[in-house]
């Protein structure tokens, strides 16, 4: 059952992915973006990550991508320009991508072939082990993130105003 | 039972699908875009290697690097959208100087 959910959300993932590179304009892409992340927060589910795929779906999918969305909406951002390549790139650069492809995944492969196979519910990192360790070993991090974040906001204001003049 | 190699795989194409992205598209949102799949492929990474381990920092890593994201993608869209109001063009090759 695990290997039937990973099969198929892995390929509607690399097939959204590739989506995203094919697609001309902005708004199909971020559509294809939102179904990779939401195929990976199954992926997540099935390597025990709950808390990890609820926040994925709920901040990535949902949050952020409201925020491209909007922008690209804002801007009105039509198709793509056409740039005209060299020949030797229309001819040969996606089989050589295709090629760089394969043997990227298969020296990954080989690299960790003799690892033991995932079991689903072998691990669970659940919400409240997440939290007891966010809150006791990273609570450093975590409040430094939260000036992180404070200056982000900060920094989105300033730039996306309307000067005055 | 998948192979943990399997999960490493789709993260590793994943990524380099994102890089082929950010190489090839030529409007700006877009090639963003691909920053953020590089991001979600390393967060694969994240997750199958705290499996392996049984550790939970993994996962809070990729609670990290999701906060990060969201502060790059408010930042980035803010400065995407200061660049539109000045040069009224998303196409990266029409933006070659740093003078406003």
């Amino acid at each position: 059952m695990d290997l039937f959910l990973f099969l198929t959300f892995a390929l509607i993932a690399v097939g959204c992915a590739m989506n995203l590179l094919a697609q001309r304009h902005p708004i199909s892409s971020a559509l294809s973006l939102i179904g990779v992340m939401v195929s990976l927060a199954v992926i997540y589910l099935l390597l025990g990550a709950e808390f990890i795929a609820a926040v994925q779906v709920i901040v990535y999918a949902g949050a952020i991508m409201v925020l491209f969305v909007f922008v690209i909406m804002l801007l009105n951002a039509g198709e793509e320009a056409r740039t005209r390549r060299s020949l030797l790139v229309r001819l040969f650069g996606i089989p050589l991508f295709a090629v760089f492809l394969t043997l990227t995944g298969y020296a990954v492969y080989l690299a960790f072939a003799d690892e033991p196979a995932v079991k689903f519910g072998a691990f669970v990192g659940t919400t409240e082990a997440l939290g007891q360790s966010l809150f006791r070993e990273y609570l450093l991090p975590f409040e430094v993130t939260s000036v992180l974040i404070l200056v982000a906001i900060l920094g989105a204001v300033v730039l996306a105003r309307k000067e005055v003049r | 039972m998948v192979p943990l190699s399997w999960y490493l795989v789709l993260s590793a194409v994943l990524f380099a699908l994102g890089v082929a992205g950010f190489l090839f598209k030529r409007n700006i949102i877009t090639i963003f875009m691909s920053i953020e799949l590089m991001l979600n492929a390393v967060n694969l990474s994240f997750v199958a290697f705290a499996y392996h381990w049984r550790q939970i920092g993994g996962h809070i890593f990729v609670f990290f690097v999701i906060v990060v994201a969201a502060a790059e993608a408010a930042v980035g869209l803010a400065i995407i959208i200061a660049i539109f109001r000045s040069r009224r063009t998303l196409n990266v090759d029409d933006l070659e100087t740093l003078k406003l």
